[in-house]
């Protein structure tokens, strides 16, 4: 049986050497510390997985009904030695694992800055990073290059061996951000950032895509990831800047509706705040930014003005959003002038206070700074000092 | 009339013609074949004359025991439904390369990985692992039922009325197209506004209490009925799993419930929970879905480790090395399930410390699991193995589980994750785990525990067949999908453009062919069995030399189980008992106390599918009307004090004496 069995893998293995596995052979420097993690931890894994896979195969066969030359022992069920071996032994392994974990996880964290173009070969002094603002919508990316003021549908170029810093978000439901030869995946969600730190060491053609099912048109959500020399990457972006046209907010809203397998193109120009836009969800005109929102709400918010200041919603790329039983559909409206946000501050009720003042105290927990800091201050008419005044 | 379309509208709610899928040839085919086959069981069951013999001696017992056969026939039948998504997504995948579609379009194809995923955990996985606990664990612990019979026929129902829900679905309207887990804000109002997220909510709410209430009683009847003697530490090690999987389905599947219903919330009256608007996080979905998905998996995998406990101490002819060890690896599995959910979405971007924290915690986990797999090891060493089906897949699941147990730690460190997250990879390693361990240790109880519930064995050529298309099967079609996860592809893709990877999903396509060929043969066992019944017949209720109290009464054990409850002196009751010359008693029968059987839990389970169905199409006036009809008749219930009755100690003694004469037949004859 396990010859056969070998008999059968040979093939097998022989097509693996030749097949791309881009995991185990990556072209960039996150992506082959992450490789060699999974490697490290299998080691550590099958020291204890080939003796436990062996033993079962040895002691099935060697105490087989059959052979009676084997001892049986029926009632032995019991070695404290033997529990204390089967139980230190994976504990063991695990705090290795454990440890290389823990390092790997905060040297790797997708949200820290790399240290490294790659082994051995450190930063160059005060080169800064080549930023990339990503943008899942549905079925296709959107990257912008805020440096380059230029853009890209469903292509990304970066140069070799310069740091590369994604910002990323989604403009409708949950993706996942990855290109399997730069640095592992992460997701790309509305209304949030995320952000990937990654450098690419091989020039080259690469495959990047999402991850995350997201619907209809997911199999087609991939994009192409040129590796460039910095010459190749100089020409890519002042190709985008020659052909292509202009993203602002209007054409963002028709690029924006649902399509699937998108072809590759460029934007030469984009709009300065449109990333911003998009990740507070507020592209649309007269609706109020989530930044602004949390600003707001941090300071005591809007009360009962709040629920009312809500318009609505006109345009909408859904096919339905409004509910059975619910209200219809609407967003909140943006504040546009100092007025507007005064006016809704005074109709505001009395903010919320906390009750007590005590600090809160706890292990880990920062001691709070001075209340009157922190609340909002009120001005002799007892008006809410509104915090665009400032 | 019918031309008033407010009117339709409020008879009908959103229910119309174009609902049924009549465009799409291959489901029409389906509804075809399922509509033949339905007929003609239907048929045969009348012409037979059946329905009355069904409805009085299964659909309305409380017998722990037919409700345990009734969950195991209605698992089957689902695996044969989530099959078949399971074969039709292989050879789409085989298919759709180099400018092919394949034969599924995304309407379609979307559907069936939602349904294969929850079909296969809800509806197969947890009837077949709920059947076997409830058949055996009253056996185990010697006791007459378990501690609420009427609440185990209802939970058995509300379980099959959540299959039904999703059967439906099929042939009315549509599926939800969300995965099996149903994201936000995929699955909400805005980008799902069809009935397909309805069909998953309420065919799950509904399962769900089933579920949920067969768990309030599985924990009651251990902790409650244990026979005398029986301490925490001599209960067999299946009822102990039992107990902890029922701990995590009480713990558990309240969060679901809650999870889904504020789903539903923002599906129906536009509460803004998981949206992205008005302050809305699609991720509070993830986490809580995952809070009651990762104990799921135990749920499932706890129950398995217990049935393989058991075969493998019967057929080695052995105690369990290091019961007290098992125990308490049970309990920490137990309780770190419930400290690891976020494995599940480490690129969700928390910090490194957080991430951290749950891979480390994951890792621990296969420090209790792998003193499983050792104790398993040295019950074998120097014990006498007898190579049965049941220790058959035992040792094909210990080769297998301990691969996906390795890929899973793999998993669990997160720069790894982070490149293997949603691949086929992981794609690989869960069914890795959930076929090579709670499949397998399906399998291995059904074949263990059969003649107890029918007093005869299962076919052993046909059985040996199906083990092994089973297990070659599984290797064939799931190695490659670790290689192609290793290669970068990813899950839930429909189509593909690198021709070089198709090799590779020919190889698994094959491989889920074998599979097919192991559920065929499965079935051919069933029937081979029941045919050759008479030469399979085992009279003395031990057919494998067992160690625990179930083996102590006939097969199939009389409705009572047990006709004097038996005082236990040791951990293997049964074992000590033979070896202590145990004499049945054979004269000085009672009255036996029993439940009588009633028609409550189908009607209920009904009435509740009818609401649910009344709530996923809008028809709000049926919604109502079996609303009030389900509380007006679950209070109604409560009015009926005709609930039990006393088997007299003529038929008791008149079964006893039955049996005796069976076993000394049986012993002349060996």
């Amino acid at each position: 049986m396990s010859r056969l069995r070998t008999l059968v893998l040979l093939p097998l293995l022989a097509s693996l050497g030749s097949c791309s596995m881009v995991v185990m052979n990556p072209s960039g420097d996150v992506a082959a510390q992450q490789r060699d993690l999974l490697v490290v931890s299998t080691a550590l894994m099958l020291i204890v997985i080939i003796p436990v896979m062996a033993l079962t195969i040895f002691f099935a066969w060697r105490y087989r009904q059959s052979n009676r030359e084997a001892r049986y022992e029926p009632d032995w069920d019991h070695s404290t030695h033997l529990e204390l071996v089967i139980w230190a032994v994976p504990l063991l392994i695990i705090i290795c694992l454990g440890a290389v974990t823990w390092m790997g996880t905060h040297l790797l964290d997708p949200y820290r800055p790399i240290g490294r173009v790659a082994a051995g070969k450190s930063l160059t002094l005060g080169a800064r990073p080549l930023e990339v603002e990503v943008v899942a919508l549905d079925w296709k990316w959107l990257f912008i290059y805020p440096e380059y003021g230029v853009a890209a549908i469903n292509e990304l170029a970066a140069p070799v061996d310069r740091p590369i810093t994604f910002r990323i978000t989604s403009a409708s439901v949950m993706n996942s951000f990855y290109v399997p030869a730069l640095a592992g995946q992460i997701y790309a969600m509305p209304g949030m950032e995320t952000k990937l730190h990654a450098v690419i060491n091989k020039s080259g053609d690469y495959e990047g895509f999402s991850a995350n099912y997201s619907g209809a048109g997911f199999s087609g959500m991939r994009f192409a990831f040129h590796g460039l020399n910095d010459a190749d990457f100089q020409a890519w972006v002042a190709k985008a800047k020659d052909g292509g046209g202009k993203l602002d907010r209007s054409s963002y809203l028709e690029l924006e509706r649902p399509s699937e397998n998108e072809p590759a193109r460029r934007y030469a120009s984009v709009q300065s705040d449109l990333y911003k836009a998009i990740l507070n969800m507020c592209v649309e005109p007269g609706k109020m930014c989530m930044s602004e929102m949390t600003q707001i709400d941090a300071r005591g918010g809007l009360g009962l003005a709040g629920i009312y200041n809500t318009v609505p919603l006109l345009y909408d790329k859904f096919t339905r959003r409004g509910t059975v039983f619910g209200p219809a559909p609407s967003y909140v409206a943006s504040i546009c002038t100092t007025e507007q946000a005064l006016a809704a501050a005074t109709n505001a009720a009395q903010p919320a206070l906390p009750t007590t003042f005590t600090p809160i105290l706890g292990a880990g927990l920062q001691r709070p700074t001075p209340m009157s800091i922190r609340l909002p201050s009120r001005s002799a008419t007892g008006a809410f000092r509104s915090p665009f005044n400032s | 009339m019918f031309d008033n379309p407010a009117l339709l509208k409020a008879i009908f709610g959103r229910l119309t013609l174009e609902s049924l899928p009549l465009h799409e040839p291959i489901v029409v085919a389906t509804f075809v074949v399922v509509a033949l086959g339905g007929i003609t069981l239907v048929g045969a069951l009348s012409f037979f004359r059946l329905w009355g013999y069904l409805w009085r001696e299964w659909f309305t017992s409380v017998d722990h025991k037919r409700i345990g056969v009734m969950y195991m026939v209605l698992g089957i039948v689902m695996l044969l439904r989530g099959f078949s998504d399971a074969i039709m997504m292989r050879l789409q995948q085989a298919m759709a390369f180099g400018g092919s579609e394949g034969y599924l379009n995304s309407h379609h194809y979307d559907q069936i990985f939602t349904a294969h995923g929850v079909i296969m955990i809800f509806f197969v996985a947890m009837p077949l692992v709920t059947g076997l606990m409830n058949f055996v664990v009253p056996l185990q612990i010697g006791a007459r039922d378990v501690s609420f019979p009427f609440l185990n026929n209802f939970s058995f129902w509300m379980t099959a009325g959540g299959a039904v829900i999703v059967m439906m679905s099929l042939f009315v309207g549509e599926f939800a197209r969300t995965g099996w887990l149903a994201y936000p804000p995929l699955s909400g109002i805005g980008y799902s506004p069809d009935v397909g997220v309805d069909y998953y909510i309420w065919a799950l709410q509904v399962a769900g209490v089933g579920t949920l209430l067969s768990g309030v009683n599985l924990v009651c009847t251990i902790v409650k009925m244990r026979a005398p003697g029986m301490t925490m530490m001599r209960m067999p090690i299946f009822t102990w799993t039992a107990l902890c999987t029922n701990v995590l389905i009480v713990a558990a599947f309240p969060v679901l419930t809650a999870v889904l219903a504020l789903l539903s919330l923002d599906r129906y009256v536009g509460t803004n929970f998981f949206t992205n608007d008005f302050g809305g996080n699609p991720m509070m979905y993830v986490n809580l879905i995952w809070i009651w998905g990762h104990p799921e998996v135990y749920i499932l995998i706890l129950p398995a480790f217990g049935i393989f406990s058991e075969v493998t101490s019967t057929f080695c002819g052995k105690r369990l090395f290091g019961y007290t060890s098992m125990v308490y690896a049970t309990i920490v599995i137990t309780i770190l399930s419930y400290l690891v959910w976020l494995h599940h979405f480490f690129t969700m971007g928390s910090g490194a410390s957080v991430n951290s924290f749950f891979g480390i915690t994951t890792m621990i986990i296969s420090i209790p699991t792998g003193a499983k797999i050792f104790n398993w090891l040295f019950t074998m060493y120097r014990g006498r193995i007898r190579f049965e089906l049941p220790m058959m897949w035992t040792v094909a699941f210990m080769l297998t589980f301990t691969v996906g147990g390795m890929t899973g730690v793999l998993l669990a460190v997160p720069p790894a994750d982070f490149v293997l997250h949603n691949s086929l990879f992981l794609v690989a390693h869960f069914h890795n785990v959930i076929i090579g361990g709670v499949l397998f240790g399906l399998f291995a109880g059904i074949s263990y525990w059969f003649p107890k519930a029918f007093g005869f064995r299962l076919d052993p050529f046909w059985g040996k067949m199906s083990f092994w298309f089973w297990v070659v099967g599984f290797w064939f079609a799931f190695m490659p999908l670790y290689v192609l996860g290793l290669m970068g592809v990813t899950r839930r893709l429909r189509v593909f453009d690198d021709p070089s990877l198709q090799i590779w999903f020919i190889i698994a396509a094959f491989g889920a062919f074998l599979i097919l060929l192991g559920i065929v043969s499965f079935l051919i066992q069933i029937f081979v069995s029941v045919r050759r019944r008479e030469q399979l017949r085992d009279d003395t209720g031990d057919p494998w030399d067992g160690r625990t109290l179930e083996w102590a009464t006939a097969s199939p054990p009389p409705a009572y189980n047990f006709a004097f409850t038996p005082v236990i002196h040791d951990g293997d009751a049964w074992a000590d008992m033979k070896q202590r010359g145990y004499q049945r008693p054979l004269t000085g029968f009672r009255d036996i106390h029993m439940p009588r059987n009633t028609g409550a839990g189908v009607i209920l389970a009904g009435l509740s599918v009818v609401l649910a169905v009344a709530l996923i199409w809008y028809i709000w006036w049926l919604a109502i009307v079996s609303f009030v009809a389900l509380i007006g008749y679950a209070i109604a219930h409560t009015f009926n004090y005709d609930r039990d009755f006393h088997i007299a100690s003529g038929d008791v003694t008149h079964v006893e004496d039955e049996r005796t004469r069976l076993l000394a037949a049986n012993t002349q004859a060996g």
